[in-house]
């Protein structure tokens, strides 16, 4: 213990202030410490020049369904609340109401629904009002499905054969097979975007000849928080950017195996004057699996932190919404938030 | 240089090596000492082989076959002929007998094979005619007729006579059957009865025991086609006697032997103490007794039994008593050890038998240790199906033909008869005693059988539909015949013996604790077989009968008793060469393989046992250190050119029952052969029964949590069969989204677990959170509800019949009644139903809404003139069936069909899909189970540097006091699994190891302990510590919150105390019971306990007469005829009544008033 704090210096200001410490069996220094007069002589004011100095975003990966972006010098709450809404309050559209006209298939009416329910729809939910409850359904807060399938046998289809996709007909009803029966202004208002569920290919139910399914869907812009289906992600998650100090140096066998104990492209191993040297390149695609800190040969040698406003954040967007878009809108939600309270603080402190 | 050097270095050690091995080759046969010992990979495909021909449920299936085909011809040949008292001439004789297709019992059908769904919907018997072949007297002739039909059989599922037998899965399909459906019991009135396997002493064995008083006793249940009786030679005060229920008082032993024909004392110490002097001196009191007693000869020895025989109940005709001597003979050759049979009054076997059972007594006199173990599996025999259903229908039988032959003889004895008597006119108009006989047996579980006494209870039960498990764990269980209230722990202790035969771990908790079990997998029960060849083959090799001998010469040091199912067959003096010779015979195929023969050291004696209900299993034939089955033979096995019986036909593996398997050196790895060694086990994990297989790393765990787990995994809600949705049972639960387990056993996959689940594999994070998951709580993901975990569907049967009364009336269905102003508005009530007053199918239902409008006929009794049609004779009240339930449903399936006696039946299925909800029980696969505390927004969990976050969080104080390790490894390999993209394997004794799954674990970026970086869902910090994050199997369990939540406020009462009703189903009051009512009084709160008890209760104001005490009314004294000195008070309900009831028995109670302020 005396020698670990001699080389890593674990209580240092800076540490504790701005890492997080990953231990063998522990994380330590998790909470965030940067908030004025808590450490003796530093000045930990939060300053909006000083924020806009450090604030940084960086996208590193952007795709139709996932984004991967840096987010660095913000506080953990605020990296959080925006997860957080990701996930809960940024509104959809999604499936809410079924009307079951006829199902002779194996999947019962409460079941289809709920599977129905769960598919995500390609709708612009900014351009739709919240149904309340006990409102009638509009062009303006209402998208209408239908979903009609009938098996047959499909008579060009050999008698041997097995595959029940080539010997019947439909016998699979798929998310694609659900027609949008645009209402009022809607076909005029979506015409440039269809409304149509994002994905064409989720099985919905199988069937077998005489069997059909018949029902009238209805969507509703609703948020994450009341049902998952409404949530416009997968997932929206963080975690911090790694950081692997190694104290002195890692030489010969113990370099390779230094390297075995981080995912490729980690730790390098480098040869200077004919010896083999363990060098960090790449710390942020560690997986942070602490598997270094098993091995005896390394302890004292390597101290494993985590940065803790570098935040490296993943949205992944069930496909509704672009990520980038979500992050937009997540931002939107958060503001409104804040405005919100500002009023209400206004307010109150107008009628003192 | 160096290289060379190096070179001519190796080329010398491989030299040197090339000579020492060519020196191992000559000492152990090719062997080097260092050579890994070559295993046969893969033997536990011997399994899957083995379920394949034999089935997990066979030994119902063989014993039934077997009563069917074999044992049915036995029993009618014992009973074949019904003679006339009045016409000597007449005699009817069965000359076979055979059991038919299942066919529906009505003879016009069009097509009358039928499937058992069938009887499971229509509230049918699958049955099948039994026809027998009959040859009797008609005037002067002898007339032979086959195939008359005289009732109806059950039909065991998937026996030999089953439709389903030997039928693909398309065949299966067809006739909505489930492939894997064990079959294995019966449908009753629509109802799948299973009869239970039934745990009892092996007959016609002795077994030496202490009775309660210290006494040694050998005790032999004799077991015949006729009779089954006891018999015992004890002691008492140091001298045997013999005891028996027919006679009276113990007889002593030397006067039994006398009274049987062995009159010399010589002889009979001989027989009994061969010539060792501890016998001698430890039996001669008895003969001196005899002495004493003055009785020498056989008569005297008769005289003497004959004036202790019970007076025998059957009356012969009246006068002619036989003497009492002959009495005792008679009793003696018949009822006394009843299977030792006396034939042409050669009483030598019988004495013999007597005289080992005397000593054995005797040896457990002298040596404690020789008394036998109840308890040992080896003295068990298991009593199936077939036997039970033989002895009912031989009871049935023995009734059919004694109605028969009184029918016969009421008309024999009419002196002049219009028409020729034909026997076969009454057999056909006979009734269906035998039908309704099986069927009123097993539907309700009695048997009662005449000629043995015999009343038992609850020997059926119905088979439990719950899960696919709860139906196969019920087709292994074992009853015992125990009291459950005795407080003893022997029968219930778990036996060294059951090792491999008896599930260690599948038992209930509670008062049935240890004496209902459970078959292993690989077991086996034997049905009776053959004697003629064994006894044959005995003395084919060399066994000599001991009828020959004297006592000195049976009891010589070398000379082995050779027993058969019990009886005495002969000595052998070269037991080893004998047993060997005997096993080698069945391991040639020779005589059956079920035969076991074994040596018992203790007694001198070698055992020959083919009788049935014997637990047998099989294992690998080891000899000369090495297995006999090979890889090769396994390859075969694999690629289908062998089968597991042709497995038993090359002698490579036989089947051992628990007596031999005592009797051999059985290893349990092939690594750990010896040179003793006799067998090897052919998979350690088929000690387990098939619920214990389905935890994973059974090993790993506290052994009472495998326990709750086999008792929890059958109220698991899961798939229960591919034909659950054509089902409709009273009660079916179904899980919307079952899954397999991402950590399975070869047991799972061979059972089909992994086919028709129960449960899911949900995330687990082992934390603590919120609070509300102490006390075992979960904490679950409101996501993953929303997106289908744990979803469930709860069908219930709803059903009525449609009656046709005496009279000629009969109910009727009547359609939704509607306004009288507007036809369609129908009451919110009626708006489910349909034109034809069922509930349309598809519609949502409402608690109170009415399913099957149906109207009765307001009078059902007296006649209203049969051919009047006229609806307005009779008028009509509504019954309708209306729902209850706290939730909506939707109507799943209407069926309407007829029973067998053309009533119409009407079932509605209603369908309620839940999901998971606070307080509903959950449990994974270790017997850890809990209740959902708390539902917790996604965004609120611990997500892991992937972005994973939990569907259930449980509390690690789960763990130390459970130590149920195989949990922590199952989360281990599901996450490896889940890592790698494949299943894995938590095989008891085996299964992936925990190092392999680290390293996966590691491979992945994962830490090798499972435990994850966790970041708060709430603050967004990383939590302090790493958290064991990981798929686990989780089963939802069928108690759930909705079934059970229960509050009243005012509600019913019941009628005559007028005290809140009980129960949940009558909205009940919750009772304040009499612990509650002792704190109340210790505490001194006398206002509240008047108002627990009373006024919330049944509070009653009644007027007494302050004069007469008596209670009077309005105000009025009708005792003292006065109004004067009434007083109103309150009492409860309960007391007024009491004073009313004692007034009625003539005992008056009055109340005397007082003020008291």
């Amino acid at each position: 213990m005396v020698a670990e704090k001699k080389n890593f210096k674990h209580n240092d200001v800076e540490t504790l202030r701005s890492r997080v410490i990953v231990e063998r069996d522990r994380v330590t220094s998790t909470a965030s410490t940067d908030f004025p007069h808590n450490y003796p002589g530093v000045d930990l004011a939060w300053d909006f020049e000083k924020f806009k100095e450090n604030f940084k975003i960086k996208i590193n990966r952007l795709s139709k369904t996932e984004m991967e972006f840096d987010m660095i010098g913000v506080d953990a709450a605020i990296a959080n609340a925006f997860r957080r809404i990701l996930i809960a309050e940024v509104p959809t559209m999604a499936i809410s109401n079924v009307f079951v006209m006829n199902n002779t298939s194996v999947v019962v009416d409460e079941v289809l629904a709920h599977r129905l329910g769960l598919i995500p729809i390609l709708a612009d939910p900014t351009k739709f009002d919240f149904k309340a409850k006990e409102e009638t359904p509009t062009d303006l807060n209402t998208i209408v499905f239908r979903l009609t399938a009938q098996c047959k046998h499909n008579p060009k289809a050999s008698s041997t054969e097995t595959d029940p996709l080539k010997k019947y007909i439909h016998s699979s009803v798929y998310s694609g097979d659900l027609v949008w029966d645009p209402k009022g202004d809607q076909a005029e208002r979506f015409k440039d975007c269809p409304i149509k569920p994002v994905y064409d290919d989720i099985v919905i139910t199988k069937l077998r000849p005489g069997q059909e399914v018949e029902v009238e869907v209805h969507c509703e812009k609703g948020l994450g928080q009341d049902h998952a289906k409404w949530s416009p992600v997968a997932t929206a998650a963080y975690r911090l950017m790694p950081e692997i100090l190694i104290n002195g140096e890692i030489t010969g066998e113990d370099a390779v195996k230094f390297q075995s104990c981080f995912p490729e492209g980690v730790v390098d191993v480098v040869v200077e004057n004919g010896v083999k040297k363990a060098v960090v390149v790449n710390a942020r695609k560690d997986t942070v699996s602490r598997e270094v800190l098993r091995h005896a040969e390394f302890e004292n040698k390597v101290k494993l932190t985590r940065v803790r406003d570098h935040f490296i954040f993943t949205i992944e967007s069930v496909g509704s919404i672009e990520p980038q878009d979500l992050l937009v809108q997540a931002v939107q939600v958060l503001m409104d938030k804040c405005a919100q309270v500002k009023r209400a603080l206004q307010a109150t402190l107008q009628s003192d | 240089m160096i290289s060379k050097n190096m070179d001519e270095a190796k080329e010398d050690i491989r030299r040197g090596i090339k000579d020492a091995k060519a020196h191992a080759e000559a000492l152990f046969g090719g062997k080097g000492l260092t050579d890994p010992i070559p295993t046969v990979e893969d033997k536990w495909k011997l399994l899957p082989a083995f379920l394949k021909v034999k089935g997990l449920v066979k030994q119902h299936i063989d014993s039934f076959n077997y009563f069917i085909n074999v044992d049915l011809e036995k029993i009618i040949k014992a009973n074949e002929r019904v003679k006339s008292d009045v016409d000597p001439h007449f005699y009817l004789k069965y000359t076979g007998i055979r059991v038919g297709a299942p066919e529906r019992p009505d003879q016009e059908a069009m097509n009358r094979s039928y499937t058992p769904h069938e009887c499971r919907l229509r509230d049918l018997t699958y049955s099948a005619n039994i026809y027998v072949d009959i040859e009797y007297v008609r005037g002067r002739q002898i007339v032979r007729r086959k195939g008359v039909p005289i009732g109806r059989m059950p039909i065991m599922l998937r026996s030999s006579h089953c439709v389903l037998t030997g039928r693909n899965e398309m065949e299966l399909a067809k006739m909505t059957e489930c492939p894997l459906d064990p079959g294995g019991y019966f449908v009753v009135k629509g109802v799948e009865k299973v009869i239970l396997v039934q745990e009892q002493m092996s007959k016609n064995r002795i077994i030496v025991d202490v009775d309660r008083k210290g006494f040694v006793q050998a005790g032999v249940t004799s077991s015949t086609m006729e009779r089954k009786s006891k018999t015992y030679v004890g002691t008492k005060h140091g001298k045997i006697y013999l005891k028996h229920n027919s006679i009276a008082e113990d007889i002593p032993i030397v006067v039994a032997l006398k009274a049987m024909g062995m009159q010399s004392d010589k002889e009979i110490t001989q027989l009994v103490c061969g010539q060792d002097s501890k016998y001698i001196d430890k039996f001669s009191p008895n003969l001196e007794e005899c002495s004493k007693m003055k009785i020498f000869t056989q008569q005297q020895a008769l005289d003497f039994i004959g004036s202790k025989v019970k007076a025998p109940k059957r009356s012969f005709a009246p006068g002619i008593r036989r003497p009492a001597s002959e009495e005792a003979l008679d009793i003696l050759a018949t009822v006394v050890l009843a299977h030792v049979e006396v034939h042409d009054n050669n009483f030598r076997p019988k004495c013999i038998y007597v005289a080992v059972m005397t000593r054995r007594v005797v040896m457990a006199m002298l040596r404690g240790d020789l008394v036998d173990d109840r308890d040992y599996v080896g003295n068990k025999r298991l009593e199936l199906a077939g036997q039970l259903l033989s002895l009912l229908f031989e009871d049935l039988f023995k009734k059919f033909n004694s109605d028969l032959k009184m029918n016969i003889d009421k008309v024999l004895k009419k002196p002049n008869r219009t028409q020729e008597f034909d026997v076969y006119t009454q057999l056909l108009f006979h009734g269906d005693h035998i039908t309704s006989g099986f069927v009123r047996a097993i539907s309700s579980g009695n048997w009662s059988l005449k000629r043995f006494k015999m009343e038992r209870a609850g020997i059926t039960q119905v088979l439990s539909r719950l899960s696919f498990i709860s139906a196969l764990g019920m087709m292994t269980r074992i009853s015992s015949q125990f009291e459950k209230t005795r407080k003893v722990s022997g029968p219930r202790a778990l036996q060294p013996s059951q090792w491999g035969m008896l599930c260690p771990s599948d038992t209930p908790e509670g008062e049935a604790c240890g004496l209902v079990k459970n078959l292993a997998l690989m077991t086996h029960i034997t049905v009776d077989d053959e004697e003629e060849p064994l006894v044959k083959l005995a003395f084919i090799l060399g066994v000599e009968d001991v009828s020959l001998l004297t006592g000195p010469e049976v009891y010589l040091p070398d000379t082995f008793m050779v027993f058969l199912n019990g009886n005495i067959l002969g000595i052998t003096r070269h037991s080893k060469q004998f047993v060997a010779a005997f096993r080698r015979m069945r391991r040639a195929g020779r005589i059956s393989e079920f035969v076991s023969i074994f040596i018992s050291d203790h007694h001198n004696s070698v055992h020959i046992s083919c009788d049935g209900g014997r637990i047998c299993r099989p294992l690998i034939i080891v000899e000369n250190g090495k297995p006999r089955v090979r890889s090769e033979h396994i390859e075969h096995l694999s690629a289908g050119k062998l089968s597991f019986d042709d497995f038993l036909q090359l002698g490579l593996i036989e089947y051992l029952d628990v007596n031999e398997e005592s009797d051999s050196n059985i290893a349990l790895y092939e690594r750990e052969i010896i040179p003793e060694s006799t067998h090897v086990e052919i998979e350690p994990f088929t000690i387990l029964g098939a619920v214990a297989g389905l935890i994973p790393y059974p090993h790993h765990n506290q052994s009472p949590r495998n326990t709750y787990q086999c008792a929890m995994g059958k109220q698991a809600i899961g798939a229960i069969a591919y034909n659950q949705l054509n089902r409709i049972d009273t009660l079916l639960y179904l899980m919307v989204y079952p899954q397999q387990p991402m950590v399975k056993t070869k047991t799972i996959e061979m059972i089909g677990y992994d086919k028709l689940p129960a449960g899911q594999n949900a995330t687990v994070a082992v934390m603590s959170n919120s609070g509300y998951d102490i006390e075992d709580a979960l904490v679950l993901n409101k996501a993953s509800l929303d997106r289908g975990y744990g979803r469930c569907q709860v069908l219930r049967k709803y059903a009525t019949l449609l009656r046709q009364y005496p009279n000629g009336s009969y109910d009727r269905l009547a359609d939704p009644p509607v306004h009288p102003d507007n036809p369609d508005v129908v009451q919110e009530k009626f708006e489910v139903l349909d034109k034809d007053g069922i509930a349309s199918v598809g519609e949502r239902i409402k608690p109170g809404q009415v399913y099957i409008n149906k109207q009765m006929p307001t009078n059902t009794s007296s006649d209203i003139g049969a051919n009047s049609r006229d609806p307005t004779a009779n008028a009509y009240k509504n019954a309708p069936m209306s729902y209850k339930s706290a939730m909506e449903g939707y109507v799943d399936k209407v069926l309407m069909t007829t029973t067998d006696n053309d009533q119409t039946l009407i079932k509605a299925l209603i369908r309620q899909t839940r999901r998971p909800e606070l307080g509903d029980k959950f449990s994974s696969r270790h017997g850890q189970k809990g209740v959902c505390g708390i539902i917790i927004q996604q965004e609120d969990m611990p997500f892991s540097d992937l972005g994973v976050c939990p569907d259930v969080i449980m509390n690690p104080h789960g763990f130390p006091s459970r130590m149920t390790v195989g949990k922590m490894i199952e989360l281990l390999a599901g996450k490896a699994g889940v890592l790698k993209g494949e299943l894995q394997y938590g095989t008891a004794f085996g299964g992936s190891k925990v190092e392999d799954m680290s390293r996966i674990l590691i491979e992945n970026g994962f830490s090798y302990s499972g435990k994850d970086y966790v970041t708060s869902g709430v603050t967004g910090e990383p939590l302090s510590a790493y958290i064991y994050f990981g798929p686990v199997y989780y089963q939802k369990l069928k108690h759930m919150v909705m079934d059970k939540m229960h509050s009243r406020s005012r509600g019913p009462r019941a009628v005559l105390t007028r005290q809140p009703t009980e129960g949940r189903s009558r909205d009940g009051g919750l009772r304040l019971g009499e612990m509650e009512r002792d704190c109340l009084i210790g505490y001194g709160a006398s206002m509240l306990l008047l108002e627990r008890l009373m006024i919330s209760s049944d509070i009653f104001e009644i007027h007494v007469c302050e004069m007469c005490g008596l209670l009077g009314y309005a105000g009025w004294c009708q005792h003292c005829k006065s109004s004067k000195g009434m007083a109103k008070m309150q009492i409860p309900y309960a007391c007024k009544l009491l004073f009313q009831e004692l007034q009625s028995m003539n005992v008056i109670p009055r109340l005397q008033l007082q003020n008291v302020f």
